[in-house]
């Protein structure tokens, strides 16, 4: 995966646009436990548990959103987290928008 | 001054305070539709991801879930109709309920029972006047619908769908809403919800191929999490649409009832002018005849 060095994470609520941005890793808690996320990993899709998701920006510090449940899906380095209802806990200015 | 004058000037005043209103109301519903809107797009990368999530399940397995199988008889169905709260916007109401009224036949003339569920105070008001049963209304926000609404659509429809027949229970679900359109055009609109319509594709090379995805922890639990989710964010979707529609139908309505005070509030004052100069014309004449016996 030389080309694939990061990954292209989209944060979406029901409601609204949550966050997007460059990212080196992502952390989740799935129904069954913690998922770590790396560059070139391989499609999925998996139904996120209440709590805590951390994600590695490329750039700044380290983000963690609080969700409620949802799911996200990860392919060719996109990731996508879809939240029911997500609260950006620190540094929610970094990223676009 | 006359009786004629006078009715004349509280027919111009009372049009004109009535003016005020619509013209109020104009520009509070154009003021609106631009948040209204700018929800509706909002709200697109949740449906967006999320029918990419449904259909990336859809297109790799087999799918067989009791949210997507088509039931082999389907006996009772539920209708779920989206309307406003208050009115002052034109036909917008009437015609979705039409447009409900129209699927109800339907529904009848295939032999099904059919379940009612109500958003905003107008549908409501239309069944209570002619005694019809509904299950349950949702009233409140229409013109500007929280997802918490949504989501209790959802939970109750989903409720019903994963009930038996015999206990009351409905094996297909419909939503009558005003899609929007553009600014001047809002369509009636009924989608069916459930059971979800999967469309089989045939893959061409420009299409874009889905990735085989793992799923975590299993198809089954996957399919369990993201069904309701895609169901609420439909309805959610509709809902916004529909307080798009009402709010431009509301802002159409009260521009035209503003013109309309206008051309009153002309064709009194040129009626009134008439009266006072021909009250003037009168009095005038009533002068000169009383001078001209008092001079003989």
């Amino acid at each position: 995966m030389a080309n694939g060095a990061e990954l292209e994470v989209e944060i979406v609520a029901a409601d609204h646009f949550v966050w997007s941005g460059a990212a080196t890793m992502v952390k989740g808690r799935t129904t069954d436990g913690e998922i770590g996320i790396l560059p070139g990993h391989s499609p999925v899709l998996a139904v996120l548990a209440e709590g805590e998701l951390a994600i590695e920006p490329v750039s700044g510090s380290r983000i963690s959103v609080q969700v409620d449940g949802g799911f996200f899906s990860v392919d060719s380095n996109r990731v996508v987290i879809v939240a029911d209802n997500a609260q950006v806990e620190e540094s929610a200015t970094s990223g676009t928008n | 001054m006359g009786a004629q004058l006078r009715v004349y000037r509280q027919k111009i005043n009372s049009t004109k305070s009535m003016r005020k209103l619509f013209k109020a109301m104009e520009l509070i519903a154009a003021s609106r539709i631009t948040k209204a809107r700018s929800r509706v797009a909002a709200s697109l990368p949740y449906a967006n991801a999320i029918t990419r999530a449904v259909s990336a399940v859809a297109s790799q397995t087999e799918i067989d879930h009791p949210l997507t199988t088509e039931p082999d008889q389907v006996r009772r169905a539920a209708v779920v109709l989206l309307s406003s709260d208050r009115g002052q916007a034109g036909a917008y109401s009437t015609n979705v309920i039409k447009q409900a009224e129209q699927l109800n036949e339907l529904l009848h003339s295939e032999g099904k029972d059919i379940k009612t569920y109500l958003v905003g105070n107008k549908s409501q008001l239309y069944y209570q006047f002619r005694d019809r049963p509904f299950e349950r209304s949702w009233l409140g926000n229409t013109d500007a619908p929280v997802f918490e609404t949504a989501q209790e659509i959802a939970q109750t429809l989903l409720q019903d769908f994963s009930t038996e027949y015999e206990e009351g229970g409905v094996d297909e679900i419909h939503i009558v809403y005003t899609r929007f359109q553009s600014m001047v055009t809002q369509v009636p609109t009924v989608v069916r919800l459930l059971p979800l319509e999967v469309v089989e594709e045939e893959v061409t090379a420009s299409s874009e191929t889905l990735p085989l995805y793992d799923f975590e922890p299993e198809t089954e639990q996957v399919l369990d999490a993201l069904l309701p989710r895609y169901i609420e964010s439909r309805i959610f979707a509709a809902m916004l649409q529909a307080a798009a529609s009402e709010l431009a139908s509301r802002q159409k309505a009260m521009k035209a009832a503003t013109d309309n005070a206008d051309d009153l509030v002309d064709k009194y004052t040129r009626l009134s002018n008439t009266a006072r100069q021909a009250e003037i014309t009168q009095e005038l004449s009533e002068i000169v005849a009383g001078a001209d016996s008092l001079g003989a």
